[in-house]
């Protein structure tokens, strides 16, 4: 029998191992890019200086290249545990306007995402009419097209929520709608045939068949897409001119030179993105234990 | 053409005649069955055998309106194939099992029924008569892969029986199993056939099976697929795998490899 731990045993190390590299790296990085400054400094003032001198401000220096990792920890504190939730400088207020338009994006991208999809694999027409649309549709690049989106609907008074969730919408539909074709299609022609010697109608070969063989698919999906969904609410609220949301922070940080504001702001959106895969993950896991009747299928990411 | 009724006088469950039935692939046109005929009457069980390749599970399949023949008239209980099929006139066992891993073994059973609009006491009275009747009581609440091959095939032909269709169609249901378990569902399946009358038509490349098993051998032959001997094989109806080695057994065994090994060539 497989563990029903999420994580893999002894998983622990290694991906302790990892964070540590990484922030060893991180370190080494700060040094490198935040010396030329700081020495700069010095020989203005005249000061001599030692490796470990250099090394100490480059972590410390305000307004750093790269800021170093206990720095960026330091703005993580006090933008999300020391700010008021309602704060506008509260990192945690401005996930949450993330948060809900990546979500609504999501929800209604997976929509339009599965709809397509089953119009595609039952009417032949669309098959053949609508799939090269879906593929062009992804090959416009989203920076260009979220700005205009923004300024479409701002010039007809619609702001804030909606606007967002389209753009996160149009990033997410399109791979639910390409692993939900390739889902609805993928029970064994036996099955159909099946189905067929009952005479069932449509709908209950759908129901019965092409969708629970469907859902191991969709969920791949969906985890592509949740994370998109997040790409495309922080993507549109650049244009916005930076008055709320993650990506309005990363956009402040950048015109005021805050780089600890950006480096919080891409922490909290990483770990956002994770969390929500993740809770798909624990999701698609129990549903397709179901699915299999019980049986323990190893699900990776 | 007033063939209904003819079929009704004469219970003639199956009637083909002259079907044909080619294949278009990129090396041209593939002859899966040519110039067949064949009746079937009620209660009879018809094996066809031949090696693969010889149509035999294509003409099963356009028995039961899953294959368009090309040529010829095809007639199940005096209608069309797909008129049948619409009536749900008959059962059909695929060479897997063919479950839904999502549904115990209790819902497998139950989806035709479900589909077929039968009420819930009916539903679930029948799917526990048959059930019983391939010895799986007990095992409702199982999930298909907690079952062994075996097994899973039984609850596949109590699926097939449940919806009571007089007409069965079998594709090799044990060509995936060990020798023992297909010998003993061969036995059950003897049984059934006895108890219940229904007409079987059944697909083997097993000699031993068909002879054991069938009332009439259809004998066929690839390249075009066609018959090429229909042999009678009225064994006792007390038999069981003993009679494998009884020299009337053994003589129809004998016949049945004959008529293989003429439409067979081996040059091509």
């Amino acid at each position: 029998m497989t563990t029903k731990t999420l994580g893999k045993p002894g998983s622990t190390i290694p991906v302790l191992t990892v964070i540590l590299a990484i922030i060893l790296i991180w370190y080494a990085g700060a040094i490198n890019l935040n010396s030329p400054q700081i020495i700069d400094r010095y020989e203005k003032k005249g000061v001599d200086w030692s490796f470990s001198q250099l090394a100490t401000d480059s972590w410390n220096m305000k307004r750093a290249v790269l800021p170093s990792p206990h720095q960026v920890l330091m703005e993580l504190k006090t933008t999300i545990i020391d700010k008021n939730v309602t704060s506008k400088r509260s990192l945690v207020y401005h996930a949450g306007i993330t948060l809900s338009s990546t979500l609504v994006g999501f929800l209604l991208g997976a929509g339009l995402g599965i709809s397509l999809a089953v119009g595609i694999v039952y009417v032949e027409t669309l098959d053949k009419s609508l799939m090269p649309w879906v593929i062009t549709s992804q090959t416009i690049p989203i920076l260009a097209l979220a700005p205009m989106v923004i300024v479409v609907f701002g010039a007809m008074g619609i702001s804030g929520l909606l606007p967002k969730a389209l753009i996160s919408m149009y990033l997410c539909f399109f791979p639910v709608t390409v692993g939900m074709v390739k889902g609805l299609r993928s029970p064994q022609p036996m099955l159909v045939d099946l189905l067929n010697t009952y005479s069932a109608s449509k709908w209950q070969v759908f129901w019965r068949l092409r969708l629970p063989s469907a859902v191991p698919f969709l969920f791949t999906s969906l985890k592509v897409a949740i994370a998109l969904s997040l790409v495309g609410a922080i993507v549109a609220e650049l244009p916005t001119g930076g008055q709320a949301g993650l990506g309005a922070r990363l956009l402040s940080g950048s015109y005021y030179g805050q780089t600890n504001l950006i480096w919080a702001s891409l922490i909290v959106a990483a770990v956002m993105s994770a969390s929500l895969v993740s809770i798909l993950g624990i999701i698609e896991r129990k549903v397709c234990y179901r699915l299999s009747g019980g049986q323990e299928v190893s699900n990776e990411l | 053409m007033n063939l209904a009724s003819t079929s009704t006088e004469t219970n003639h469950v199956v009637q083909v005649k002259g079907v044909g039935l080619d294949f278009q692939t990129k090396d041209g046109i593939v002859s899966a069955l040519s110039n067949v005929d064949l009746t079937i009457s009620a209660g009879e069980f018809v094996s066809f055998i031949g090696p693969s390749g010889c149509g035999k599970t294509t003409l099963m399949r356009v028995l039961a309106d899953l294959e368009q023949p090309t040529s010829g008239s095809v007639l199940v209980n005096g209608m069309s194939p797909a008129q049948a099929r619409q009536q749900r006139a008959y059962g059909y066992v695929f060479q897997t099992p063919a479950l839904l891993p999502w549904r115990t073994v209790q819902d497998n059973v139950l989806l035709p029924l479900e589909i077929m609009g039968y009420g819930k006491d009916q539903r679930q009275q029948l799917a526990q008569e048959y059930l019983q009747l391939v010895n799986l009581a007990g095992f409702e609440a199982k999930y298909p892969w907690q079952l062994s091959g075996g097994m899973q095939q039984r609850v596949s032909i109590a699926r097939a029986l449940s919806v009571e269709p007089q007409l069965l169609f079998m594709d090799e249901p044990f060509g995936a199993l060990d020798e023992i378990t297909r010998d003993h569902l061969n036995d059950q399946l003897l049984r059934l056939w006895q108890q219940t009358q229904k007409t079987v038509v059944f697909v083997t490349h097993s000699i031993l099976e068909a002879v054991f098993l069938s009332s009439r051998i259809v004998v066929m032959s690839p390249r075009p697929g066609r018959i090429i001997d229909i042999i009678d094989c009225n064994l006792p109806t007390d038999r069981t795998l003993d009679i494998r080695e009884s020299s009337e057994f053994l003589a129809i065994a004998q016949r049945v490899r004959a008529g293989l090994a003429a439409g067979h060539h081996y040059d091509d």
